[in-house]
């Protein structure tokens, strides 16, 4: 394990919402805002925390499609593929967003760990379908034009 | 803090004549849509250049204002999203358009200080000018009730919500009534659970009333899984009072001193909303202990989803709410019985919650003239696909399916014509021309083979491959199974894995008895109702669209041109003048020749990715 690992920021989140077992999937949320992801070493602490056994907070933390365990980039871009944007033609950005960044289906987040490209099914403003999302601010009426723009507004930013 | 009912009466009398004092006001839509495209910074430039010219307004609701002023407000969603940023503008009730930063001080010059009417902003149809948001066809056809203060009030303020009346039906609750008029008011009402079901809520709760267990819980179910539907979400961002207050009554009726909402995680402004609505309830003393010295007491709390689609499903939210895998589990015993924490537990949807202050207000009596005896009261919808008016719409329940495509929906989207619409999202089924003069309410539907499920209406024209979007849905169902049972886990597989070799052009003569079969065995032995529903999509476009499935597995063709691997890109001989430009360009090198002679694309090898058609200089590839 990772000796240098600071459990400080945990223990603010487990503070803030309950040290109780049913709190988990809450408390892992908190700590994936905070990392980007799930680092291995919370899983014992949370289990000595909880009183609960390290393979059940592994089981909630792989059952949900949000969580992960492995370093997301600092973009989290997210396509939605809900029906509306489907049939307003949501494939072509992800094709774009991917060919653009050297990523695929298998290959989420770049070597970097500046982008990670993932699809999602509805965001809820499917009134302004193709949608995607940039750490959860909305992008509406996408083409995959505006998608390479966006991209490039974004690198400036790193 | 209110203290007592006089205290509740005399707070929505304060903040009513305040409201009252604002002659004019500035709503600006800030549903999820319109702050995507800007309408938090339309709002703050607004607010500034009022400021500037020295009108005087007010950003919040003022407990003792001094005068008149403009009313500066964040609304909820009005459900035309793709005009968006909306705002409205009152007392003319217009509503403007697309608005854009630049706008802001004409705006604010014309018709705010000089009351005028800005053309340019309205929503134009077929050479029409719409001044009034209630006379544009969209609207007009619609009947609001459930949503109707999406749009018109501030949905960030509790004060707003006290000004026009808003915690009057659980005061009555609290006042007047005992928790089996409650109970008996919702019955009689005939309410039926808006998450999809169509489970009779009255009687719900008086299953949950009559267990002897001390501790119960209510819960909310705001999960809104079906992809292309946010009705739920609009309520919980745009009127989250209203669905708190139906959440307290239910806990009053039924004995439940706790409650839980819980949210998808893809509803960051929802959640945001509720915490804000819950603080301020807290705050007055509407949540707490000895609620209004009446010694009622209620809490409420947020979880968030994790992204996992089947926790819409009873048992698996409450397993999710409790911080375990979010998975069915096998019933009896009921959720009425053993719910949240083993305990009874309500569970109702976002929508349902949303109905019960108008009916404890009303009265059965009045919630019943709209819609069927059995499905009274109205829908929200969220209409979306090939059509010209997407959004949120909200119509009595029994409308039949051509009033809303035609008249709220104003018709195809490019003159295109109608095939058919899914509705229900993912669970649900497609309706035809044949179903144009069906009610649209949970029994009729049901006869039709298919379900209201949440309200998604997906609309389809004639170019739409049929056969694709029962691929597309059944990989939605296959990627959101939870894989507890075998029928459900492996069934979608292959149901999927069928779907796709048809789209590909490798379907087989037997392939579609072999959907059927499988439908009928995973809709007979799964365990929950994703799993019991997964099939209905391809049951029902095999149904009404069986040749589509035919031309694909027989002829290899789609009649539609859509299936992509379907396509064929051929060199026209005549054309071509041996360039071998595309030879270069095909990424498998499917294209071979001599140059200055006529190219060929070997078939078996071609994967259709069109780069040959671009690259080719003299128009001579096409695609057939
Ligand atoms: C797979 C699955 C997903 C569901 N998703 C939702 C949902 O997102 N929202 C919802 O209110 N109900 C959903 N339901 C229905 C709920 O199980 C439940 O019937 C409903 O929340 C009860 O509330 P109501 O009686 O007010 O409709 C889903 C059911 C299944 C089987
Ligand atoms: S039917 Fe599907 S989703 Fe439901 S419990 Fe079984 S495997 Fe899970
Ligand atoms: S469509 Fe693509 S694969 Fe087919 S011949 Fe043209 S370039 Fe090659
Ligand atoms: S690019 Fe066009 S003209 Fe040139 S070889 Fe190919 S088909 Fe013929
Ligand atoms: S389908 Fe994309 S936002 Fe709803
Ligand atoms: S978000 Fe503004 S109209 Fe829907």
């Amino acid at each position: 394990m990772n000796q240098t690992f600071d459990f400080t920021v945990v223990d603010g989140i487990i503070d803030g919402l309950g040290r109780k077992p049913s709190a988990i999937i809450a408390i892992l949320q908190g700590i994936q805002e905070h990392y980007r992801y799930l680092p291995r070493e919370v899983f014992p602490y949370l289990a000595g925390e909880l009183g609960i056994s390290e393979a059940r907070i592994y089981s909630s933390a792989t059952f949900y499609e949000n969580f992960s365990l492995e370093p997301k980039g600092k973009f989290v871009i997210k396509v939605c593929d809900g029906t509306a944007c489907h049939v307003r033609k949501s494939i072509p950005i992800l094709e774009r967003l991917r060919k653009d960044l050297g990523l695929s289906d298998k290959k989420a987040t770049t070597e970097d760990l500046s982008f990670t490209v993932e699809t999602v099914s509805c965001l809820g403003a499917c009134g302004l379908a193709p949608v995607i999302t940039v750490n959860d601010k909305v992008y509406p009426a996408m083409t995959p034009d505006k998608a390479t723009e966006l991209l490039k507004a974004l690198k400036e930013e790193l | 803090m209110l203290k007592t009912r006089d205290d509740l009466i005399n707070v929505r009398s304060v903040y009513g004549k305040s409201l009252g004092l604002q002659t004019k006001k500035i709503l600006v839509c800030a549903g999820t849509g319109c702050v995507s495209s800007g309408a938090l910074e339309i709002f703050d430039r607004l607010t500034e250049i009022l400021k500037e010219k020295k009108v005087i307004c007010s950003v919040t609701l003022e407990k003792e204002p001094h005068g008149t002023s403009v009313g500066m407000k964040k609304s909820g969603c009005h459900g035309f999203c793709e005009m968006g940023p909306l705002i409205r503008i009152e007392p003319q009730g217009w509503l403007y358009t697309r608005i854009q930063l630049a706008d802001c001080e004409e705006i604010v010059e014309r018709t705010i200080i000089a009351g005028e009417h800005m053309e340019r902003l309205a929503y134009q149809k077929d050479g029409k000018v719409y001044k009034k948001q209630d006379d544009i066809p969209f609207y007009k056809k619609q009947t609001r009730t459930v949503l109707d203060h999406c749009g018109q009030i501030d949905a960030t303020s509790i004060n707003e919500y006290f000004a026009i009346g808003g915690y009057a039906a659980l005061e009555k609750a609290l006042f007047e009534m005992s928790p089996d008029d409650i109970v008996d008011e919702i019955s009689e009402s005939n309410l039926r659970g808006r998450g999809g079901g169509g489970f009779p809520t009255g009687r719900k709760w008086s299953q949950v009333k009559r267990q002897k267990e001390a501790k119960k819980y209510v819960v909310c179910n705001g999960d809104e899984g079906d992809p292309g539907a946010f009705m739920d979400r609009s309520i919980m961002e745009g009127d989250p009072h209203r669905m708190l207050e139906g959440m307290m009554i239910a806990g009053l009726a039924c004995g439940a001193s706790e409650g839980y909402i819980y949210v998808r995680a893809e509803y960051p402004m929802a959640v945001s909303r509720l915490k804000a609505a819950i603080e301020q309830a807290t705050q007055y003393g509407l949540l707490g202990d000895n609620i209004l010295g009446t010694g009622f007491s209620f809490r409420l709390h947020i979880n968030r989803g994790a992204g996992a689609f089947v926790c819409g499903e009873g048992s698996a939210l409450t397993a999710s709410i409790e911080g375990k895998r979010g998975m069915p589990r096998v019933k009896p015993p009921r959720t009425v019985e053993q719910g949240l924490f083993d305990k009874p537990t309500v569970l109702n949807n976002v929508e349902t919650y949303a109905n019960v202050p108008l009916i404890i207000t009303n009265g059965a009596a009045w919630y019943k003239q709209v819609g069927p005896e059995n499905s009274p009261g109205t829908k929200a919808f969220a209409l979306t696909g090939n059509i010209e008016n997407t959004g949120l719409i909200e119509v009595p329940m029994g409308t039949a399916l051509k009033e809303i495509i035609f008249d709220v929906g104003g018709g195809m989207r490019d003159g295109r014509k109608f095939k058919a619409v899914q509705i229900g999202g993912p669970s649900g089924g497609c309706l035809t021309k044949e179903h144009m003069d069906l009610p649209l309410d949970f029994d009729s539907l049901k006869k039709a083979g298919a379900m209201i499920g949440s309200g998604g209406l997906v609309v389809m024209d004639e170019n739409t491959c049929m056969v694709e979007v029962a691929r597309f849905f059944m990989n939605f169902t296959q990627n959101e199974s939870c894989g507890k049972c075998v029928p459900c886990r492996e069934g979608t597989k292959r149901m999927l894995a069928i779907l796709e070799r048809i789209v590909e052009g490798k379907g087989e003569e037997g392939d579609i008895d072999l959907l059927l079969e499988l439908a009928d065995t995973i809709s007979s032995t799964a365990l929950c109702g994703l799993g019991k529903s997964a099939a209905f999509p391809v049951v029902s476009t095999i149904k009404y669209f069986r040749d589509e499935y035919e031309a694909h597995i027989f002829e290899k063709r789609c009649p539609t041109g859509n299936c992509q691997k379907l396509k064929v890109i051929e060199i026209e001989a005549a054309l071509c003048k041996g360039c071998s430009k595309c030879s270069r360009v095909c990424p498998v090198n499917a294209i071979t020749g001599k140059v200055k002679e006529p190219f060929i694309i070997d078939q078996a090898k071609c994967i259709k990715c069109g780069a040959c058609i671009t690259a080719c200089p003299f128009q001579a590839i096409m695609e057939k």
